[in-house]
């Protein structure tokens, strides 16, 4: 098949929008968190441990929605984590981050061991499936790819509006931005810095924990160690690409996906097997450094990112 | 709540929290211990038998703690001056590529030539991996917390690449490794008779001389000038990114030692199961001794005794190893805050 010809099939929009599901929730919990002021590297961590939780939840006999939820609650928990130390203590974000990836990891594979030992294949669950919207998803090749998703897709589509809505149309919103580029403004607002960023590092983690559920919930039915792999980076980068805005964020994912599932397909062409096929799995590491590169001059970094909150100093 | 500096720190303080984070971080790993329904005492009594109870578990661990303590200085070097080097395990591996590459028979040269010839070309291809990574952040401002992680993700991706292709050993039987390093290329044993390698004595050569460079060079106060506060250094007069470039061809080149040892000293030849992730044990035990080379070396002896008393604990009762990481990211963890205390009080408002 001609390269330009996939374009053309709906299966490839299908699968990227499907692969950009995931990195869509990820984003969106990393944002929030930066937008508030703190960097939160237990992304990769979180979406592990998110990836596990639901599965194991479902796989224990509660229901799909509820397996989310608990996903998100075990996100929460390790945002707490997080919280504590980032923001009335102030540590390094960078070291604590990076510890609390560790910890959700390794607690995860010790869980993992715990609830199923001596399995040599995890066992599987029935995730979501494809829900078709009437009328819409016939439209050709974008069709399939919008509108026959599983709803936990319509929930990362929906959760980018609803985002973008709290974070600009609401005090709410405002506060949690102000907390991110002024925090003294906060402050003298009688509002409660420690409160708001705290909030937000939770509530983004969450996200993150639901995005990781959302490979073993609906991309994929099982869990497998290292199957997040690096995704919880990716969408470090692909925050700084979409300028900390949920809707550029939304559409660097699907670029980012697109191009991801561009790859799996040219893999399969006369040409690309030609080319040894870790060239392609490097891909989306490489593309997530060059978005680096490219968004570094215009950047609009949060102010007060990294910079921790001290009532007692001005 | 609030922190507020403590100025004349009484000696419980110093003392107290850190020796309270180790406490809790066993409280923590005999909770989960139980949990899997093991005794917690024997657990933790096997953890430690396991890595210091005979002569075997020590050198075993020493074997451990000699990548463990490369990698913990180059993260140290790096974070000192708060560049940020997560890529430890790429460059790791970029060091024993190297000598996979020339070990094996390329250069038929004696020992004592072939050897230090490995091990420089070897910090010089980690401190290349590093330089990108590094001129971006301080030519573009391009953070190099992602970078780092990312390079980890491509430079493993490429060496799998070269060893299902041109370093792929014939005589492998199909398995994606190198070839066998030839005799010249291996590192003799530290004492005759001993499974214990020249790696382990090169790791705390290095030690002292990153040590010494600390604290006895000019470079070795501007690292540590432009980590504390960058704007004050740049202010000083000190070139902060000539700096910060020095930094990571050190960080680099240290971290790729991991790898000629690992390789040269060790196996013997390069897979892909070379490192078990020792580039990011590596930050942990940096932050364990606080960023002192000289404590790096214990901190890597402590957390290769966890690694190994661990192994052999979940031999004997089945709990998941897996718990060894548990304990050293909340040990982590929970002395970051110990560090704190040692220096701040919490005041409620």
């Amino acid at each position: 098949m001609d390269i330009f010809e996939i374009f053309l099939t709906a299966s490839f929009w299908t699968a990227a929008i499907r692969i950009a599901s995931p990195l869509i929730f990820a984003t969106l919990g990393e944002l929030i968190c930066e937008r508030a002021g703190i960097l939160n590297l237990g992304i990769e961590g979180i979406m592990v441990a998110g990836a596990f939780a639901g599965w194991m939840a479902v796989y224990s006999g509660l229901g799909l929605w509820p397996g989310v939820a608990v996903a998100f609650a075990v996100g929460m928990g390790f945002g707490l984590i997080h919280s504590i130390l980032t923001v009335p203590f102030g540590l390094s974000q960078h070291v604590v981050g990076l510890g609390v990836t560790l910890l959700a990891t390794s607690s995860t594979y010790y869980a993992y061991r715990l609830a199923l030992p001596e399995v040599t294949s995890p066992p599987s669950i029935t995730p979501f499936q494809p829900l078709e919207i009437p009328l819409l998803s016939k439209i050709p090749v974008i069709g399939p790819a919008l509108f026959a998703q599983t709803p936990l897709t319509y929930l990362a589509f929906a959760m980018v509006v609803i985002v973008a809505l709290v974070l600009y149309r609401t005090p709410l919103g405002l506060a949690v931005r102000a907390a991110g580029e002024n925090p003294q403004a906060v402050a003298a607002q009688g509002l409660s810095v420690t409160a708001i960023r705290m909030g937000a590092v939770m509530v983004g983690s969450g996200l993150m924990a639901v995005g990781g559920a959302f490979l073993t919930m609906s991309a994929f039915n099982s869990f497998f160690f290292e199957m997040v792999s690096g995704r919880g980076w990716i969408c470090i980068a692909l925050v700084v690409f979409g300028a900390w805005k949920p809707g550029k964020a939304l559409l660097g994912a699907i670029l980012f996906a697109a191009f991801d599932a561009l790859q799996i397909r040219v893999q399969q062409t006369p040409l690309g097997a030609g080319i040894p096929y870790q060239i392609f799995l490097m891909m989306p590491y490489i593309l997530s450094i060059l978005a680096l590169v490219v968004m570094s001059r215009r950047a609009e970094v949060p102010g007060a990112l990294m910079v921790p909150f001290n009532k007692g100093e001005r | 709540m609030r922190l507020e500096p403590v100025a004349n720190p009484t000696a419980l303080r110093t003392l107290a929290p850190p020796a309270l984070a180790i406490a809790a971080t066993v409280v923590i790993a005999s909770l989960l211990a139980m949990l899997a329904g093991a005794n917690p005492f024997s657990v933790l009594g096997l953890i430690l038998k396991g890595a210091f109870g005979s002569k075997f578990a020590l050198l075993e661990t020493l074997n451990r703690a000699t990548p463990l303590i490369f990698t913990g200085l180059a993260v140290a070097v790096a974070f000192r001056a708060r560049l940020w080097n997560i890529g430890a395990e790429a460059q790791l591996y970029a060091g024993a590529l190297v000598v996979a590459i020339l070990g094996a028979g390329l250069l038929d040269w004696p020992a004592i030539l072939l050897l230090p010839t490995m091990a420089i070309l070897a910090m010089v291809a980690g401190a290349i991996l590093l330089l990108i990574p590094a001129l971006l952040k301080v030519r573009l401002g391009v953070d190099e917390v992602v970078t780092t992680l990312l390079i980890n993700f491509i430079f493993l991706l490429f060496v799998s690449m070269l060893l299902e292709g041109p370093l792929k050993d014939p005589m492998g039987m199909g398995w994606p490794k190198s070839a066998r390093l030839i005799d010249e290329a291996r590192l003799p044993r530290l004492i005759e008779g001993l499974r214990l390698h020249w790696g382990f004595g090169l790791a705390l050569i290095s030690a002292v001389i990153v040590w010494v460079i600390g604290t006895r060079t000019t470079l070795g106060y501007e690292m540590r000038a432009v980590g504390l506060n960058r704007n004050a250094a740049e202010f000083a007069g000190i070139p902060v990114g000539r700096v910060l470039i020095k930094t990571a061809l050190l960080s680099g080149g240290l971290a790729a030692l991991a790898g000629f040892s690992e390789v040269a000293g060790l196996k013997g030849n390069l897979t892909l199961d070379l490192s078990p992730g020792f580039g990011y044990t590596g930050i942990i035990v940096a932050m364990l001794a606080l960023l002192n080379p000289l404590g790096v070396v214990a901190a890597a002896l402590f957390v290769a005794g966890i690694f190994v008393g661990a192994d052999s604990m979940s031999r004997a009762v089945g709990v998941p190893t897996y718990l060894a990481d548990i304990m050293l990211a909340t040990a982590l963890l929970l002395m970051v805050v110990a560090i704190l205390l040692t220096r701040f009080r919490v005041v409620r408002e």
